[in-house]
């Protein structure tokens, strides 16, 4: 092992607006070891991939390669200096060969130049065999499974004599027997002395690859040790370590009747199976999970987006078929989507207009537009909900996260509904508006309201809560009750092992 | 003000023009002319009307010249063989609700993309008219042309018939909540979908319009003359959406009135009767209309860059 490290980084730090993406970390990447990284959704790992492989710039901190400092990384410069990463949704062309993908990675020629077929052909099969990936390089990209594209992505990576490999939730969606081919191909790559990033959420996978840990918080690495070292639940206290900072409100009176139960629900288009739950009238569930885990999917699936074909779905007792969103909102669920800076308003349309969108059947019989009635409407949604905006016909997209969220919750508000799903309500929101939000979700629930609440941000989910459902692959893992601390939720949504626990 | 900069800076423009040919070419103002070049751009205001409803739904229909000629040459062959007005114009409608039904099944239910559905449309009309008509014109019985009125009397009608059909249009556009809904479809599909509405029916039922206008449009034009031209649409689809979009309709959907896109249409349409009028040499036309275009273009492209809505 020699003493320079293949990448070293010294207090690296990012910001994104007014959000602190990364404050300061360092991370050390040896010659012919797997080093992996671990953190919670949002800890910041996805934005010190970003910037390693020149994607982003950082904002300070220094980055040494080899011992030699650089900056200014671009994604072609961080190629020349033998950074690669293969994403877990593989980046390669779909419709050309394998043989051109890898030809196109290792130089992509000019354009004007013959291509050498054979010398691709060759030069590709002979990086395959060394991964020990059994592909033919002629065949197309577009009929070769998920793994078969990482092994070409590797063997891409390995062509270009890529010494520094990042692996990003490389086997998330491997079968058993893919994975355990995979890790051949990392342990492989170790032998020949190639460093390896390693980003993984299954705790057991770290275990038997990795031979260091370095774990991210809250845009700050929590120190990195040698797997022999830690225990899994070690690891998940440094995951999880922050204190719950801000005050949630609590609930004022004991919740209701049972409004919408799923019974054994699933849907495999969606990839969630036999899932049951209850929620009772004034009551917040939360959803907890890591990103993939089948939250937002649920949550389709209840709404009608993607219809369950199987188990049931019963609102006060009654069962009722989903099958879609104008299903859903004539049974009183409203769903206010993830994302949605994409989908949530109508960017071009009016705060007005986006308010009443979900109503126009109940508000303007006949369907004649009468702008008395939306602005009532949306008067007091802007006032009820505290949405700062010049008026209710400014464009939505003029107005920040926050207040777009808040257009988007008023909305759905407006349909009068039961169930109100919340899908990450805060993400992208700051401090201030987040506290808020928090405020009127509780007080929504406080009306009658049956809230189920999806979020990545653990204690939200942790503070907001009355009972926590934590989803794992698909499936609910558990159902935790209100004060969950942070570490139960983390061990069900890791699927924690027994040797881990001991 | 600033919302409908681009429909507002179209109509300065025309403005500007009306203004030099009233100082330098009066002679243009005179109102028979006028009124001629109004019934020959009305066909074509109905269906820049249509297109105008595509395009903000994110669409394209290049077939609206074929389905023009086709719904032409319908509706000359029932006159000719003795329909009365009352029952051809009607059909013509039809006929182009029909057509228009074919390309919205097929974009909107199959989900294929619009610019080649409507491209293959366009051929397949165009080439099965040759093949139909082998270039035959229809000759048309009496008490067709105009209507059966005098010629000013059918002029004014037709004029007036397709502002009426704008009006109300854009009336229905801005107070229906139809009109709010093929804004949402063409900004944000999926958002649309996520309140409930449907983007398919909605974009299915654009098609459907647009085709019945051009239908609508086809018997404006049939009325023009004593015989139906077998190819009277060539090239329409390209003026119409060139019209459309110089009137601030934006391509990428969501964005645009029928204000703009009337605007649009009388700037372009005015161009060349002005040239005749300033003596200057009718080739410049078609260079002006392009420079029209890119300069629009332009001007989205610009938008766009600046963020009007902050991405």
């Amino acid at each position: 092992m020699t003493a320079v490290p293949l990448l070293e980084i010294r207090s690296l730090a990012k910001s994104f607006g007014g959000a602190r993406a990364l404050r300061g970390v360092d991370f050390e990447l040896r010659a012919g070891e797997v080093h992996a990284l671990l953190g919670e959704n949002g800890a910041g790992k996805s934005t010190l991939i970003k910037i390693v492989t020149g994607a982003h710039q950082p904002d300070a901190g220094v980055i040494r390669v080899a011992g030699r400092e650089v900056s200014g990384l671009d994604p072609s410069a961080a190629r020349r200096l033998g950074i690669a990463c293969i994403y877990q949704q593989p980046a390669l062309f779909p419709d050309l060969s394998v043989a051109e993908n890898i030809g196109l990675r290792l130089d992509p020629g000019h354009a004007l130049r013959r291509v050498g077929w054979r010398k691709l052909r060759e030069q590709a099969g002979d990086l395959l065999r060394k991964i020990g990936a059994a592909i033919d390089p002629e065949s197309e990209v577009r009929a070769l499974s998920m793994p078969e594209q990482q092994l070409v992505e590797i063997a891409g990576a390995v062509g270009t004599g890529a010494r520094i490999v990042i692996m990003d939730e490389p086997t998330a969606s491997l079968t058993q027997k893919e994975q355990h081919l995979l890790h051949a191909v990392v342990r492989d790559l170790r032998r020949d002395g190639v460093g390896i990033i390693y980003i993984s959420h299954r705790l057991e996978e770290i275990f038997a690859l990795a031979d260091r840990v370095t774990v991210l918080r809250d845009g700050e690495s929590t120190g990195t040790g040698a797997i022999g070292e830690l225990t899994e639940r070690e690891l998940i206290r440094r995951m999880v370590g922050r204190e719950v900072a801000q005050i949630y409100p609590p609930a004022e009176r004991p919740p209701g009747g049972v409004v919408l139960a799923t019974r054994a629900i699933g849907c495999a288009a969606g990839g969630v199976r036999d899932v049951s739950l209850e929620i009772r009238a004034g009551e917040i569930l939360g959803l907890a999970g890591l990103v993939g885990a089948g939250r937002t999917e649920l949550a389709r699936v209840i709404f009608g987006l993607t219809p369950a074909d199987s188990g049931a779905i019963e609102l006060d007792g009654t069962p009722v078929t989903l099958r879609s969103p104008r299903d859903a909102v004539r049974h009183g669920i409203a769903y206010v989507p993830e994302d949605r800076r994409r989908h949530g308003v109508v960017l071009e349309m009016a705060v007005a207009e986006n308010m009443t969108m979900a109503v126009h059947r109940k508000l303007f019989p006949g369907s004649w537009l009468r702008s008395a009635v939306e602005q009532t409407l949306a008067k007091n949604f802007v006032r009820d909900l505290a949405v700062k905006c010049a008026g209710p016909q400014a464009p939505a997209g003029s107005l920040s996260g926050g207040n777009q969220q808040k257009v988007s919750l008023a909305r759905w508000l407006a349909t009068k509904p039961r169930v109100l799903i919340l899908d990450e309500p805060t993400q992208g929101v700051d401090i201030g508006a987040k506290a808020e939000i928090h405020r009127i979700i509780r007080r929504l629930a406080g009306e009658g309201l049956a809230v189920l609440l999806i979020s990545s941000d653990l204690p939200e989910v942790l503070g907001m809560s009355d009972r926590i459902g934590v989803m794992r692959g698909g499936h609910l893992a558990g159902i935790l009750p209100g004060g969950s601390d942070a570490h139960e939720v983390m061990a069900l949504a890791l699927g924690q092992t027994a040797k881990g626990a001991a | 003000m600033k919302k409908h900069f681009r429909e507002l800076s179209v109509a300065a423009a025309l403005i500007v023009m009306l203004a030099m040919l009233a100082v330098f070419a009066p002679a243009f103002f005179q109102p028979q002319p006028l009124l001629s070049l109004a019934t020959r751009e009305a066909p074509t205001l109905v269906v820049a009307c249509g297109m105008a409803l595509v395009i903000i739904s994110r669409q394209i229909d290049i077939s609206v010249g074929s389905q023009f000629s086709v719904c032409g040459v319908c509706a000359g062959l029932l006159a000719a063989s003795g329909w009365p007005l009352a029952a051809t114009l009607p059909a013509a409608v039809g006929a182009g609700a029909l057509l228009g039904a074919v390309n919205g099944a097929l974009i909107a239910g199959l989900g294929l993309p619009s610019i080649v559905v409507t491209l293959a449309m366009m051929v397949t009309l165009r080439q099965g008219l040759n093949l139909a008509r082998q270039g035959q014109f229809v000759n048309l019985p009496d008490g067709v042309q105009w209507f059966g009125f005098s010629q000013s009397n059918g002029q004014g009608l037709i004029v007036g018939f397709a502002l009426l059909l704008l009006f109300a249009l854009a009336l229905a556009m801005r107070h229906l909540a139809a009109g709010r809904f093929i804004h949402a479809i063409g900004s944000d599909a999926e958002a649309a979908r996520l309140a409930g509405i449907r983007p398919r029916l909605g974009t299915f039922l654009v098609f459907v319009l647009m085709g019945a206008l051009t239908g609508l449009a086809a018997m404006l034009n049939v009325v023009q003359s004593p015989q139906v031209q077998p190819l009277s649409g060539l090239g329409l689809e390209l003026k119409v959406i060139a019209a459309v979009v110089v009137g601030g309709v934006a391509i990428s959907g969501g964005r645009g009135n029928l204000w703009g896109a009337f605007a649009g249409l009388l700037l372009l349409a005015c161009i060349g009767p002005a040239l005749t009028h300033l003596r200057v040499e009718a080739y410049w036309e078609k260079a002006i209309q392009g420079a029209i275009i890119l300069l629009a273009v332009v001007a989205d492209g610009i938008r766009s860059r600046s963020g009007g809505h902050g991405q």
